[in-house]
């Protein structure tokens, strides 16, 4: 019972050609080697799968929950013991939604272009895989306040 | 264009680095790389770093692999050599450019001390990026840790709330026992802080330091109840999450917690009877993911506690009745409550509640509701059988569905459900599914299948047909159990049930196809075991050539592998004593063999003959009717045993025994062989001189010589093998999932037929090099007596026990593999232990390898399948390497742990190469 019961693993975001867009591990330290090939089989399971099948893949230890956007697939892994994969199916809605509003229309090239402002948007939503704030304009209050800082 | 300030700025530049210097305004222009103000007209020594999005477009643009390896490796190349120069103006934008290059998988690990240079710049633009990276590329390495935790203790203090934010968010992503040790007083400050954002943030980082030092829990309590009584949801959501952390992690905090239950009841109501604020809404919900986590601490807190359990009942009926289904965050809610309802000691109308729910969600169109209803079902199962049983049609039905996720866990669902009242339907069902599987179902499906088929078998003749019908339908992915299984069965069944076996699996073995190797198994080894029904029958009259014919064209197809010719040649013979017309071409067809390319087989072919020319006589004997076997082969009463063992806190300490017996086994082989030829010797005084030739060298080195040769063969005998370790064998054999292996030879019926069973394999030369313990408790049976005989004639001088020492193959997620080796000539004995160092239960353990082509494989079948926590088990892997090739071994495992299933590869290079330089 000692493991940690941290919710979210990783989260990718990977385009139709199964290119990484970004890419967010919690908790687990794992090589380069190890990632590479985490991320290859996960790329490969949920991008072979057709549209009308459920967005949940089992996958070694991790229950895979993806959902795609337009050329763009958010996968996050869970614990395999994990049970709750529709909250995590809303959380993804939800960061993409969060995505959406920031960028205004959200597109892959948005994120590829400003990752590091990505990044810090998902800082504010998860922390050490644990959801910290649900609500879309208050992930952004601090982040948008920062930009106008940052531009001032 | 712009160029560096490089020498210049050169002195500020290493204070800022050390966060030494605060900036003027003017200075920070200067610094400032957009800046066009204050630079100076050096010359530049090397162009400007691209932009991070300069980079993406170089790279994007890259037309193969190789291109784009070389664009990352010139910019790696860049962005160090401008590191060295301690330019701290550029690093903001080479660290960001290393954070893409990273994420697409490149090492960029040489950018963690330019991280910690980031981070300790007062500049928040660079403190973000700076974090960022530490979160991203710092590893395990302890140096860059205690480095850290200098500025992050600094920037906690921080009078600015986002640079604590950044602080808190860092330490929460990479804590390590150390610095959460360190940095815990500043964490418990913040988590009273006034401000909503940094306490939200604490409460996390506090979940990190929990679980890292489990000690410092105590010390957050006070703070941490009172994140109950907020009102800002994300403090709430997070202050819930530590509690539920904390709960999970020590049973005495989920005491502590027990009082808390009103207060979140009282959230949960508030959060349902709420109108719509625009502030909490998601998909016109409240704050769903509030919800869910309160639901999941309640159900916690309510488990074994029927006082919890009432305070909740009714607001579980509430969110369960006023959840709106049609969306998706409706259903995850009533998911998340129908767990908590089942799993707290709820009433029973709620409970009926909670499994219409299920049905309703096994009925959604939605692919992924229906998933969750199947998975839950399978929890629910034991508790409510009936209730689930209603629902058995649908479920059947979601064994044809198009998505795999659904009918892997369809099927197990409807494994869950079998009763003797139903066995007969959801078995026909289950074969249908079995034989239109993927390959990655056959495994698993045929096993359970013939778990639940002994365990609800209405009669025998049922049992054996449903047996047939799965190995039929499962091919070649049957798991070696199976096939000893249904021997097994068929062994012990009337003649009844044997005669129906041997028409059946004659008509098979005659069609089947050559490259389904079971079915061959197990026919070849019914029609030679029953040969006297072949002929004797009203409706299969075969005649003794036609039989011969049989055998010869799977004896000489190459599409057989070595295992199933063994069974066929052995089978041959049992064939030959049976029928007498066909011994004489039984014994043509034998003697083929005697200069065959395998080894086993060729060992066979000459033991054989053997057997038709100077021993006749020991041939009638020897190949004798099979005495009905005593053993469990219920892998479910294995289990109970084992959790009996376990229960009794005997579970590891078996597992230990018998890790050791087998050491001592490799140690004592060669004693042991000495010792087995030796009682062998006496045995078979009338053996001529020649044929004795190297059992008799080992005589001479032998140190105990006994006249009586059952108790020479005894066991207080044979040094290193105390009568201890014989019994934890022995109680960890009847524990043995696939000892069922032994069917295949000939049983003693004594009281330790589990070792018996071993040296009888050994008839058959499957397994013959198990024969490490065999002769341990060889009973008074003068066939057991002869079959090992037939074995050590063969030149066991040549074992090679020297130390190869132990090899760790594999050690991840909670398994670990350690080798051992042996070797005889060109065939090297490895014995595998795989201990579960994880606190999880694993099940269905299955361990599968390759080697190179010039190599030959066989794995023999595991001690066991289930390991507890800290339990072990063992498997002899047997490879060939005539060539005195390299040993290399892909290693595939697959195992669940609670249930979850784990897959994972690696490859093993580093075997001793004593294995094959000698």
């Amino acid at each position: 019972a000692k493991r940690s019961r941290m919710t979210i693993k990783f989260v990718l975001m990977v385009n139709k050609q199964g290119q990484t867009r970004l890419a967010q591990y919690f908790g687990e330290f794992l090589s380069i080697k190890e990632r590479e090939a985490l991320e290859n089989e996960v790329i490969r399971k949920c991008l072979k799968r057709s549209e009308n099948l459920c967005s949940f893949v089992e996958h070694r230890m991790y229950k895979l929950i993806y959902r795609r956007y337009a050329s763009l697939f958010f996968i996050v892994g869970v614990d395999g013991s994990y049970n709750n994969e529709l909250s995590v199916l809303e959380f993804i809605h939800n960061m993409v939604e969060t995505l959406d509003k920031y960028f205004k229309n959200v597109c892959e090239l948005d994120i590829m272009f400003n990752i590091e402002k990505a990044h810090f948007i998902l800082e504010e939503m998860v922390m050490n895989g644990e959801i910290v704030e649900g609500n879309k304009s208050n992930v952004l209050a601090p982040v948008l306040l920062l930009d106008k800082m940052g531009n001032a | 264009h712009m160029s560096s300030t490089l020498s210049v700025c050169k002195g500020i530049v290493v204070c800022s680095m050390l966060g030494l210097l605060d900036y003027t305004a003017e200075q920070r222009e200067m610094l400032d790389p957009r800046s066009k103000k204050g630079l100076l007209a050096e010359q530049v020594r090397q162009p400007n770093p691209i932009r991070l999005r300069d980079l993406i477009r170089q790279i994007r643009s890259a037309k193969t692999a190789a291109e784009e390896r070389s664009v990352v490796n010139k910019e790696c190349a860049s962005i160090r050599l401008t590191f060295r120069e301690e330019d701290s103006v550029w690093r903001c934008r080479n660290v960001a450019k290393l954070l893409y290059i990273h994420m697409l998988g490149y090492p960029a690990h040489f950018g963690q001390m330019e991280c910690l240079k980031l981070i300790a710049s007062p500049r928040f633009t660079d403190k973000r990026i700076g974090y960022l990276g530490a979160m991203l590329l710092l590893d395990e390495r302890q140096d860059v840790h205690l480095l850290i935790t200098n500025s992050l203790k600094n920037d906690l203090k921080s009078p600015t709330q986002f640079v604590q934010g950044l602080a808190l968010c860092t330490l929460a992503a990479i804590a390590s026992p150390e610095m959460s040790r360190d940095l815990a007083d500043e964490v418990e400050r913040l988590l009273k802080s006034s401000n909503a954002y940094i306490r939200k943030k604490a409460a996390i980082c506090a979940v990190r330091i929990c679980a890292k030092v489990p000690e410092l829990m105590e010390m957050f309590l006070p703070a941490t109840r009172n994140l109950l009584t907020e009102k800002n949801h994300g403090v709430l959501i997070t202050g819930v999450t530590l509690i539920t952390s904390m709960c999970v992690q020590s049973p005495d905090t989920l005491e502590h917690f027990k009082k808390t239950v009103g207060n979140l009841v009282r959230i949960l109501k508030n959060l349902v009877m709420a109108g719509y604020s625009p502030e909490h809404d998601v998909q016109g919900v409240s704050d769903p993911f509030l919800q869910i986590k309160v639901l999941r601490l309640l159900r916690i807190l309510g488990r074994q506690d029927s006082q919890a359990s009432e305070t909740m009942n009714d607001i579980l009926a509430q969110v369960a009745t006023n959840t709106e289904a049609t969306k998706n965050v409706g259903n995850a809610i009533l998911y998340e409550t129908v767990l908590s309802i089942m799993d707290i000691q709820s009433e029973t109308g709620l409970r009926v509640l909670a499994v219409n729910i299920l049905g309703r969600f096994l009925l959604n169109v939605d692919k992924n509701i229906k998933y969750v209803a199947l998975h839950t079902l399978l929890k629910v199962v034991h508790q409510d059988n009936q209730a689930v049983q209603r629902h058995r049609t649908t479920i059947l039905e979601c064994l044809k569905d198009a998505d795999i996720t659904i009918r892997r866990r369809a099927m197990e669902l409807c494994f869950a459900l079998i009763n003797p009242s139903n066995v007969r339907t959801m078995m026909k069902e289950l074969i249908t599914f079995l034989e239109k599987s993927e390959t990655e179902f056959k495994a698993v499906c045929s096993s359970k299948c013939v778990t639940a088929a002994e365990q609800f078998a209405p009669n025998i003749r049922w049992h054996v047909e449903t047996l047939l019908k799965v190995i039929i339908a499962a091919g070649n992915n049957v798991p070696d159990d199976v096939v000893a299984c249904i021997i097994q069965l068929i062994a012990e069944s009337g003649e009844a049930e044997q005669r129906y076996a041997v028409e059946e699996l004659w008509q098979r073995l005659t069609v089947a196809p050559l490259d389904v190797q079971p079915l061959l198994q197990v026919a070849t080894w019914v029609c030679g075991e029953f040969a006297h029904l072949l002929n004797t029958g009203e409706t299969l009259r075969v005649s003794e050539t036609e039989v011969v014919e049989v055998y010869q064209r799977l004896l000489w197809s190459s599409l057989c592998t070595s295992v199933t010719k063994q069974y066929a040649i052995t089978s041959s013979m049992k064939l030959a004593t049976r029928m007498p017309q066909a011994t004489a071409l039984v014994a043509k067809m034998v003697s083929a063999y005697g200069s065959h390319l395998d080894v086993e087989l060729q060992q066979r072919g000459l033991e054989y003959t053997q057997l038709f020319t100077r021993f006749d006589s020991l041939r009638g004997p020897l190949l004798e009717r099979m005495p009905p076997f005593e053993r469990s082969r219920l892998r479910v009463s294995q289990e109970a045993a084992a959790a009996t063992a376990a229960a009794a806190g005997g579970g590891a300490p078996i597992a230990n025994g018998v890790q050791e017996h087998s050491n001592n086994s490799v140690s004592n082989a060669s004693t042991v062989n000495n010792n087995e030829s030796n009682a062998l010797l006496d045995l078979l005084g009338g053996m001529d001189e020649q044929s004795t030739k190297p059992t008799s060298k080992l005589n001479d080195n032998a140190t105990i010589s006994n006249n009586d040769p059952v108790t020479a063969a005894g066991v207080p005998k044979i040094p290193g093998m105390n009568a201890d370790i014989l019994d934890l064998l022995g109680g960890f054999d009847t524990g043995h999932p696939t000892v069922s292996k032994a069917a295949i030879g000939d049983t003693g019926g004594t009281a330790a037929t589990t070792v018996n069973g071993a040296s009888n394999n050994i008839l058959d030369g499957l397994l013959n090099n198990t024969n490490n313990y065999n002769t341990t408790t060889l009973t008074n049976n003068a066939i057991n007596t002869n079959s090992s005989l037939i074995n050590s004639t063969q030149p066991t001088t040549l074992t090679n026990t020297g130390d190869y020492g132990k090899l760790t193959a594999y050690e991840r997620h909670g398994v670990r593999l350690v080798l051992s080796f042996e070797r005889q000539e060109s065939l090297s004995i490895i014995t595998l232990v795989a201990t579960n160092s994880s606190s999880a239960a694993i099940t269905d353990f299955l361990f599968q390898a390759a080697v190179p082509k010039s190599l030959q494989l066989q794995l023999l079948t595991p001690s066991s399948t289930s390991l507890a926590p800290s339990a072990s088990l063992t498997q002899l892997i047997r490879v060939n390497n005539p060539n005195k090739a390299a040993i290399r071994m892909k290693v595939r495992l697959s195992w669940s742990a609670d249930g979850v299933p784990v897959q994972d590869q690696c490859e093993v290079n580093n075997f001793p190469t004593a294995l094959w330089q000698y």
